[in-house]
């Protein structure tokens, strides 16, 4: 990660990355896992009836029943179906991870580029910002944002990004210094580009193929991140995820009563598409560093 | 071979006064920006520390008098009781350092045991990894590392909860299901001690599984880049064995990059055991956190958070000392 990256020019890139890529088992598979819960996500509002989501509809059904051929993963507290719970989760956590991602990636890419680029007060006060950042622990600070602001969705989805931007500035940045101390960016100047150009025409397309990597791996920890906050009822408390089912389970007692049919599949769900993340992170790493490549 | 170089040590006290210095910075910048984010966010801040509770009237204008008055104002009476400490805390009705004051042990004792466990075992199994590329161990460590590394260390913890302390159908349980003794037990005594123990096993475990995949995975990445070096080619040239070339000359380099994010996660690793305490019932900081959040006590949160970024702050400074001792290079 820390490696500096010398990558190619962007056009021939692409392709050859995706033949680098295509070597990489592990990103192989992940890609995989991971299209198969996109797939499940997408599908989920036509898989699941509203009517299985409802709390009061299945006050009928047996609360917390271990599976059965009626239930295949069992009920939760209020009698409804694990297994439609866990398809209609995958919505939420997907898309907290994924636009939370961008917003992380976008501020620590702005952040980080500028940092690298303006030499003088500016930039430095920017370094300051990101050291800062870095050194406040994420879950407290996660935690007090989403006490101050309410919970809702969105608010989940901001709490995360502001949050997890740090690292990616922290990276872009020293990227940013190594791309403009190369001649061509020097001749770039001496051509009269402005700061505006050389940040956007030199340096960006530069940074980027590091940037890519390093966001499948911002997914895989916002996923986390949403996973704990709703788990500690910090999420929508009317939106149904992965994490807000294990807050339920927490909550209503699941443990004590052994309930482990309510427990093991959205965490296993989240593990999984963590790990597609992380897998497909560092196959695209591995793509572009040539270092990594002998392993 | 650096950690046997000696050489004039001319550079750490520049070097450390430059730490020292960002550190303060650090600090004063955590002690701003804990004054804002509680009173300069949209909503009401009466209304969150006042929510769901019967607050008597007069408190409630003798709130709003402290919020009428201009924000420097508040800001200096803030820098000046930065600790809340003669503030009550809105749910145990104490003051609010008396109640952190007696949670900061059992978490120390938590989170220390596992990270003990984890950074030993994390590092030996990424050493035997990282050394051996490729080889059936490595392979399944990889693997398995991987997976814990993935997992919300929580959701571990209600599993290994339900499995060894609750039991699963006809297996029984083993282990205390949460706090951190037994009621009425004499925690001083042996007996009391080897009660403690039990309780402790569950939560030290998961939270030792949950760190130890990140230190394995990082001693194993940076021995790999030192299997190449031209240094260990020369140790092998003078005959020496495969074990003492491991030991000796390539583990020494490699545990520099993992020592430093052992000591720089050891902050971090404070506030993350917020989820496992809360599982576990284990009456430290972290499951004071969430009874705050829970509140929400917002005086309570406020001071909570104000101490785990000092920790951070005060263990990174320690991390960058102990860095400058053992590699003299990051002094320059």
């Amino acid at each position: 990660m820390s490696a500096l990256l010398q990558p190619a020019p962007p056009t021939p890139a692409k392709v050859s990355l995706w033949r680098l890529f295509r070597q990489e088992r592990g990103g192989m598979v992940g890609l995989g896992v991971l299209g198969g819960f996109v797939v499940m996500a997408v599908l989920a509002s036509v898989l699941v009836d509203d009517s299985a989501l409802d709390v009061t509809a299945n006050v009928m059904n047996p609360e917390l029943a271990p599976p059965s051929p009626q239930f295949w993963l069992g009920t939760d507290e209020n009698g409804r179906s694990v297994l439609a719970l866990v398809v209609k989760g995958s919505q939420v956590s997907l898309l907290v991870g994924l636009a939370a991602t961008a917003i992380s990636i976008a501020i620590g890419t702005l952040v980080g580029i500028a940092s690298g680029h303006f030499r003088n007060w500016f930039g430095g006060l920017l370094e300051r910002l990101t050291d800062w950042f870095l050194v406040i622990p994420f879950l407290p600070l996660a935690i007090v944002l989403a006490t101050v602001l309410g919970h809702s969705l969105l608010n989940v989805i901001a709490v995360i990004g502001v949050t997890s931007w740090p690292a990616t500035a922290r990276l872009v940045r020293a990227q940013t210094l190594t791309v403009e101390a190369r001649p061509f960016v020097e001749r770039a100047r001496a051509l009269g580009g402005g700061d505006w150009h050389v940040m956007s025409r030199h340096v960006l397309p530069n940074v980027m193929p590091l940037v890519m990597a390093n966001t499948t791996l911002t997914v895989a920890v916002a996923i986390l991140s949403e996973t704990t906050l709703s788990f500690l009822g910090l999420g929508d408390p009317f939106a149904i995820s992965w994490g807000s089912m294990l807050e339920g389970a927490f909550v209503s007692g699941a443990i004590s009563r052994g309930a482990w049919w309510y427990l093991l599949p959205p965490g296993l769900c989240v593990v999984a598409v963590v790990l597609a993340f992380t897998l497909i992170g560092r196959a695209l790493e591995t793509a572009l560093n040539p270092r990594l490549r002998e392993r | 071979m650096l950690l046997t170089a000696r050489r004039p040590r001319a550079g750490l006290m520049p070097y450390l006064r430059r730490r020292l210095l960002a550190a303060v910075g650090t600090v004063a910048f955590v002690v701003v920006a804990n004054f804002f984010l509680f009173r300069l966010l949209p909503g009401d801040p009466i209304g969150l520390y006042s929510r769901g509770r019967n607050v008597p009237a007069e408190q409630l204008v003798k709130l709003r008098a402290e919020l009428n008055q201009p924000v420097w104002e508040q800001f200096f009476q803030y820098v000046r009781n930065p600790f809340s400490s003669t503030i009550d805390s809105a749910q145990f009705s104490r003051p609010v350092w008396e109640v952190i004051g007696e949670r900061v042990w059992p978490t120390l004792l938590l989170v220390g045991i596992s990270t003990l466990l984890a950074t030993t075992i994390g590092i030996r199994i990424g050493i035997r990894a990282g050394w051996s590329r490729g080889s059936r161990f490595d392979r399944v460590a990889t693997t398995s590392t991987l997976i814990f590394y993935a997992m919300p260390e929580f959701w571990l913890g209600m599993l290994l909860l339900i499995a060894f302390g609750v039991g699963v159908g006809p297996l029984p349980g083993i282990f205390p299901i949460g706090g951190i003794s037994s009621p009425g037990v004499d925690t001083s005594s042996p007996a009391g001690r080897w009660d403690v123990a039990q309780h402790l096993f569950l939560p030290a475990l998961t939270l030792t599984l949950a760190y130890l995949a990140e230190y394995a995975l990082v001693m194993r990445a940076t021995l790999l880049d030192e299997v190449g070096e031209d240094y260990l080619v020369t140790a092998r040239a003078k005959g020496l064995m495969d074990r003492l070339v491991r030991r000796r000359h390539a583990v020494p380099n490699a545990l520099l990059p993992t020592t430093t994010l052992v000591l720089m996660n050891l902050g971090f690793v404070i506030s993350g055991a917020i989820t496992v305490e809360t599982v576990f019932s284990w009456p430290g900081l972290g499951q004071l956190s969430y009874q705050a959040l829970r509140g929400p006590d917002v005086a309570l949160l406020q001071a909570i958070f104000l101490l785990f970024s000092l920790s951070v702050v005060a263990l990174n400074l320690i991390a960058d000392l102990v860095i400058a001792v053992l590699d003299p290079r990051v002094q320059s």
